[in-house]
């Protein structure tokens, strides 16, 4: 570890960091442009000049030059300042003074760094040149005659999101970003490129001249929009989510988050039920009601099913704990055994945890050698994990393969087939070279997705990857590299919390079933749509009752004779668990609108109208409650490895039959989404594109 | 300028010719496996020499042998100032205004330019047969001044003598190439006051 | 004056066969294998001792920089580049050793690229010079055919290829990291240093650039021994230099001369003189288009070396020395310079971008006095701020013809500002 001096402060850096990083260890921020933490150094903008001792007489790029032994550095003398001040000029010679229209304003390193060393007035005499804008797709605006040639965008494209989509084109002064097609940028994390831009040249689409930064209120939470559990901060004015950022967290998103995440937001305008709807009678047209009217209505017709009516609670994807603990108790004081958190009938194991986690772990990813998915497309399924895998890939550091369909991860993958029998077989057996390679691998990974859990041998499946596991190596001292890829945010919190069919109990497909045959009597769905709801529709003439909490107005509700409105999770405080089993809590960012409630008081007051009061006064006992039923869940943000062994999953054959995507349309995967016209904007963006063509349809 | 859709550019598909796919594939020899990426220069050469020009389509075929990604080619390929986006004349004159050739006369090269062709830097006469364009150093500057009109250099230019080579080159007939004032090389031309013992 | 017996480049001029029979009449090829026997280690210290500079403009010593090349071969093969780019305004040297004598070059390439352990050469030839690489490619296929080059280079067990690539038009690839970038088939951007190329150069691997010269000069300068060579010039800027003298004399010429020669004896000797005589004389560039000009009254003692012209606040570049009489407007031809190295800027760096085209719109102005009195402060001190602060020196190579030029014609800059005002039609002019 060398040993130098910043600005007279003695540090030690570790061996092969830049004088940029050394002064950071030593609390000394070197203004930058080009240098971004996670990208490759491109010392391009010439911004953080400092002076070394010993060396040349003049100044040296702090970002590019590594640190070596006795080196004195000055980022504050006369020749630091005075580049700095050149630099910034440069800068500034060509950039448009528009600050008071461009919507970076006020998150402007170039606005903040012309603060501290820009000149009072401008010495350039000529005409500025300007550059047109491009269309970079729904979700960027660009004000090129704004951008510095940084070429953080371009870096990005190569270096993060894995799609060689922007480029520096031309030279010297006409210098210019240009994608290669206009209109869309195929990758899943387009939006984070306007984080990554550090003057107003990438601007966020959507959010254009919808507020300025300092007006905005800023609430730190967990994303939902799949199971990663990402951090953001969700931004809001007048009770409305104008934006949503990333927040920095090294163990799961980074600085990252996929284009869903951050731009489903105007979906929570739209659709929204923000009262109780109502069909009086069987057949009857949906009917806006008061709560009161509604569990009245409620009451009545399941009275008048009989005298013990059988209950069924299916979970949807973004079901938080609490809604979930409240609806278990109704089951339990039901006596229903009937629940489960599957709706895409996802053969999972609730009864082993190991069985079900991400036990890799995202941040585990970083040392993953060889990688084995199964039913998996990361890319769709969580675009920001994917951007890890890559990065591995890129770096020469991991190798991967996959059973499954053949899309685009824009790293080069082993292609096994998609015949899952013989696939998984061929590795058992070792016929297969990539079991050779996960065998002798340091830290193999087998990524279990959806798309392979949710089929008739599902169980199978998953009994069979882990088998693989075993017989690999996969799980090993310190090490378990068995992972299953979940799509929903509410799936491991059901699993942890025993969301899953009691003894004897239906589980989500038995239940649609039932309803429509008519050995159940009420159905209560939890924000689930993402089931083929055409069988509740058309279910039989007996007046068996579908009853819908949720916030929009998507399939579930539609075919639901009692609607009751849920809040969206930017309008609760509420547990999840992410797919690594890490217990996290969403903060409420605004307030639900009209007479929606947070979903678990709905579920206590279907419960006192049907009879079974449910002992929660608060939100903590609930809570309490949750912690009683799992200890796990009442310990926040830390991860808990989950102890391997026990078995789970189903032996059996696993058919020959292909998996399907458990993603198809990455923009569209639950009631948000679906309601925003921003993600519909995405779709139709990359509709006719090469990637859809070969992607999900194949 | 270059278009960014390949719809908007509407050309026909480019590809190499059979003579050459074969010639492209000698060049990605010249470099280790593996580093097929730098034939991306001559491999876009090859596809102007072929159609005049590179645009999209060509730059795409460029990418497929390279292995680099399209948008890297278009880099490349609006970089260097030898690649061009759109057809040129069938005599190229690109004419070094630059210091030495300018200090000797590259004046008069474009007025002769001017007068016999009716073109200024960045024309192109109505046949298709000329055109003309200003350029950077060529590096024949005590032959100063100096044109490049495709793969040939023509120096030692005065207004005189640029005529004369223009109406040859319409005539179709044959042109002295280099000097036009019958130098060897770049000795002083009033006789070598080096090596002189070996001119012959 | 240097006699012709003690020329390296004896077919400068193209007056006999440049083919291999002609250059080995002149005596290249002639037992190459004697001087590698001899080993790296005698190969490297006698360039060393021989003092020869980097021709290609940096002046850095050829035996030095091959010499911090990793001594044994590694994981990574190393390369020798050839820097055959020649694009600096006012040189067109490398380009008469190319078409005239390749095969000084060819040879050349074996000998160092034997010395650094280098299997492959490539020579990076500018785009534009398709005759030249023509010239080279015949003289590299002749050399094979012989022997010369290929699995066993002149029968002395050591492989050695040498491969000609074309550049595409980019004077920035001329800086030795940006045509390595090129090489690789990318856009011409210098690289940051450190790493320096004799660590991770083409493809990551050791790599040594040098000029065509520079090369070209080293088997002669091993045949016939460093002392012969040090015996030619002054300590520290030994042997002999091609110049390329262009501009306003009366027979402009390429001309190999002792290094150290008077500018005026050069000029005199070789090139029939200043036009109209030495007292028509203005300025002259004596190195490129990157060094700052020297008045006439600097020239008449001017000595063409390093250390000669470094004294005089100006430098001997690529030897390319551009004379400008009495009736050449300076400031326009220093104008022409800026315009180049704002075309010619990669673009990467903030100063380089930006300064490049607004020095050169201020010097356009500067041409017909269209400025403020205080704006050559204001030109001068943006010269200030680009140089020192980029990647590569394009951007210094910016600023100096401007500072030599208020440096040394500041009155005439702000005759010319001062004459637009006064002028009774500037105002109308204006409109
Ligand atoms: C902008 C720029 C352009 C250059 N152009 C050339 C060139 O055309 N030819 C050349 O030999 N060196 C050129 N150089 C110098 C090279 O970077 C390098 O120093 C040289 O090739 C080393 O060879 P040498 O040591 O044999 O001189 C240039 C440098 C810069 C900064
Ligand atoms: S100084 Fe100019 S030419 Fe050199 S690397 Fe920087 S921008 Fe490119
Ligand atoms: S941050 Fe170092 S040069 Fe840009």
């Amino acid at each position: 570890m060398p040993k130098l001096t910043i600005d007279g402060i003695p540090v030690e850096a570790p061996e092969g960091a830049t004088v940029l990083q050394a002064a950071e260890l030593a609390g000394i921020e070197i203004p930058r442009f080009c240098y971004h933490e996670r990208l490759s150094i491109a010392g391009n903008c010439r911004m953080c000049l400092v002076e070394v001792k010993p060396g040349p007489p003049k100044p040296a790029a702090s970002c590019a030059l590594p640190v070596c032994e006795g080196m004195e550095v000055f980022t504050n003398s006369e020749m630091a300042r005075a580049a700095r001040k050149g630099t910034i000029e440069f800068m500034l010679v060509n950039h448009p003074l528009d600050c008071p229209i461009c919507d970076q304003g006020g998150e402007c390193d170039l606005q903040d760094e012309t603060v501290l060393y820009g000149e009072a007035a401008s010495r350039f005499r000529e005409d500025k040149h300007a550059f047109a804008d491009k269309d970079l797709g729904p979700l960027i605006n660009t004000r090129f005659t704004r951008c510095i040639h940084c070429t953080r965008c371009v870096r990005f494209c190569d270096e993060i999101a894995g799609v060689p989509a922007l480029g520096m084109i031309g030279r010297g002064s006409s210098c210019e970003i240009m994608p290669w097609e206009e209109g869309v940028l195929q990758t899943e994390l387009a939006g984070n490129l306007v984080d990554v831009c550090p003057v107003g040249s990438l601007t966020n689409r959507p959010f254009a001249f919808r507020a300025r930064s300092w007006e905005l209120t800023k609430t730190d939470s967990i994303d939902i929009m799949d199971a990663m559990g990402s951090s953001v901060r969700i931004d809001s004015r007048s009770n409305e989510v104008l934006r949503i950022l990333p927040r920095l967290n090294d163990a799961v998103n980074e600085e990252w988050i996929g284009d869903r995440s951050r731009h489903f937001i105007d979906g929570l305008l739209e659709r929204r039920l923000d009262t109780p709807w109502a069909r009086v009678t069987r057949g009857a047209a949906l009917r806006s009601v008061s709560w009161e009217k509604a569990l009245e209505i409620l009451r009545e017709r399941v009275e008048a099913l009989g005298d013990a009516p059988k209950v069924g609670v299916i979970a949807g994807d973004q079901t938080d704990l609490e809604t979930l603990t409240a609806a278990k108790d109704l089951c339990a004081a039901l006596g229903s055994p009937n629940m489960d958190c599957r709706q895409d009938g996802a053969r999972l194991d609730a009864s082993v945890r190991a069985g079900y986690l991400f036990n890799a772990t995202i941040e585990g990813l970083d040392q993953a050698d060889a990688i084995l998915l199964i039913g998996s497309d990361p890319r769709k399924e969580a675009p920001v994990l994917n951007a890890r895998i890559f990065r591995r890939v890129r770096n020469g550091q991991a190798a991967v393969a996959r059973i499954g369909v053949p899309t685009d991860l824009t790293y080069p993958v082993t292609e096994l087939g998609n015949t899952p029998g013989e696939a998984l077989a061929a590795l058992r057996a070792g016929t297969h070279p990539f079991a050779e390679v996960l065998r002798s691998a340091k830290h193999p990974v087998i990524i279990v997705g959806q798309g392979a859990l949710r089929r008739e041998d599902g169980a199978a499946v998953l009994n069979a990857a882990r088998d693989l596991a075993d017989a690999l190596g996969v799980v090993r001292e310190g090490w378990n590299g068995f992972s299953v890829l979940h799509t929903a945010a509410g799936r491991v919190g059901g699993l942890d919390l025993g969301f899953v069919p009691g003894k004897d109990g239906l589980d989500a497909g038995a239940m649609v079933q039932a309803l429509g045959s008519g050995s159940l009597d009420v159905l209560i769905l939890l924000g689930a749509d993402e089931f083929d709801t055409s069988a509740l529709a058309n279910r039989s003439t007996r007046d068996a009752l579908v009853v819908y909490i949720g916030s929009h107005g998507d399939a579930g509700a539609a075919v639901a004779d009692i609607v009751l409105p849920g809040s969206a999770w930017t309008e609760k405080t509420a547990t999840w668990v992410s797919m690594e089993g890490r217990v996290q809590r969403t903060l409420r960012a605004v307030s639900a609108p009209g007479a929606a409630v947070e979903d678990w008081v709905a579920v206590a007051r279907v419960a006192r109208a049907l009879g079974h009061a449910l002992p929660f006064s608060s939100v903590e006992d609930v809570r309490a409650r949750m912690a009683a039923i799992n200890p796990l869940l009442g310990t926040l943000w830390t991860l808990t490895p989950a102890p391997w062994g026990a078995p789970f999953g189903t032996e059996g054959a696993v058919s020959a039959e292909p998996f399907t995507p458990a993603v198809p349309n990455y923009y569209m995967t639950c009631p948000i989404s679906r309601a925003s016209r921003t993600m519909a904007a995405c779709v139709e963006a990359l509709s006719g594109t090469e990637d859809e063509r070969t992607g999900t349809d194949g | 300028m270059i278009e960014t859709n390949t719809a908007a550019a509407g050309t026909a598909p480019f590809a190499f010719t059979p003579e050459n796919q074969a010639e492209a594939r000698s060049i990605l020899a010249r470099y280790p496996k593996g580093r097929e990426h730098s034939a991306a220069l001559p491999l876009l050469d090859l596809a102007q020499r072929q159609q005049g020009y590179v645009d999209r389509s060509a730059m795409e075929a460029v990418a497929g042998l390279t292995g680099l990604a399209p948008i890297r080619i278009l880099e490349v390929a609006t970089f260097y100032t030898m690649f061009r986006h759109a057809p040129v004349g069938e005599h190229h004159f690109e004419v070094c205004t630059n210091i030495s050739c300018w200090l000797r006369g590259s004046d008069e090269v474009l007025r002769a330019l001017r007068d016999e062709l009716g073109l200024d830097p960045g024309g192109k006469s109505d046949d298709g047969k000329f055109s003309v364009q200003e350029c950077e150093c060529l590096g024949a500057c005590v032959n100063a001044p100096a044109v490049r009109v495709g793969d040939h250099y023509f120096e030692d230019l005065t207004y005189d003598n640029t005529v004369a080579l223009i109406r040859k080159l319409r005539a179709g007939e044959k042109v002295v190439l280099g000097s036009q004032t019958g130098r060897v090389g770049s000795a002083n031309a009033a006789g070598a006051t080096a090596l002189a013992g070996r001119a012959s | 004056m240097l006699q012709d017996k003690d020329r390296v480049f004896t077919n400068l001029y193209g007056f006999e066969d440049w083919h291999l029979a002609g250059a080995r009449a002149r005596g290249d090829w002639d037992n190459t294998k004697a001087l590698l026997d001899k080993g790296r280690e005698w190969i490297i210290e006698e360039m060393k001792a021989s003092g020869l500079r980097g021709r290609g403009g940096a002046g850095f010593s050829a035996g030095l920089k091959w010499s911090f090349m990793p001594k044994t071969v590694g994981e990574r093969p190393h390369y020798l580049l050839i820097n055959a780019d020649e694009g600096e305004p006012g040189t067109c040297k490398d380009r008469d050793i190319m078409r005239f004598d390749p095969h000084k070059l060819i040879e050349g390439c074996l000998v160092a690229g034997y010395a650094i352990n280098a299997h492959v050469a490539y020579i990076y030839i500018r785009g534009e010079f398709v005759q030249e690489a023509i010239h080279l490619q015949t003289a590299i296929d002749e050399a094979y055919e012989a022997g010369l080059l290929g699995d066993n280079a002149c029968g002395t067990g050591w492989k050695m290829d040498v491969y000609v690539h074309r550049g595409a038009g980019a004077y920035v690839c001329g800086e030795e990291t940006a045509l390595i970038q090129s090489l690789e088939g990318k856009k011409g951007q210098p690289r940051l240093k450190p790493p320096f190329p004799a660590g991770a150069g083409l493809y990551g691997c050791p790599s040594t650039v040098n000029n065509v010269e520079t090369i070209a000069n080293a088997p002669t300068i091993l045949r016939r021994g460093a002392s012969w060579y040090t015996s030619l010039g002054r300590e520290n800027n030994h042997g002999t230099k091609i110049f390329c003298i262009s501009g306003h004399v009366n027979q402009p010429c390429n001309v190999e001369e002792e290094m150290g020669i008077p500018l005026r004896e050069l000029i005199e000797k070789h090139a029939g003189g200043v036009r109209g005589g030495w007292d028509n004389l203005l300025a002259v560039i004596p190195g490129g288009a990157s060094v700052p000009l020297l008045p006439a009254a600097l020239c008449a003692d001017a000595r063409m070396d390093y250390d000669g012209l470094r004294e005089l606040r100006s430098g001997l570049g690529s030897g390319a020395v551009i004379v400008m009489d009495r009736s050449t407007d300076l400031v326009a031809a220093i104008a022409r310079l800026s315009r180049f190295f704002a075309h010619e800027s990669c673009g990467q760096c903030t100063p380089c971008r930006e300064g490049t085209p607004w020095i050169s719109k201020m010097m356009a102005r500067m041409v017909t006095g269209d400025a403020e009195p205080g704006e050559i402060d204001v030109l001068e001190d943006v010269t200030r701020r680009m140089e020192g602060r980029t990647i590569c020196a394009l951007a210094d190579a910016a600023a100096w013809p401007v500072q030599g030029l208020i440096r040394h014609f500041r009155p005439e800059l702000e005759r010319r500002i001062a004459a637009r005002k006064d002028a009774p039609s500037s105002s109308a002019a204006a409109q």
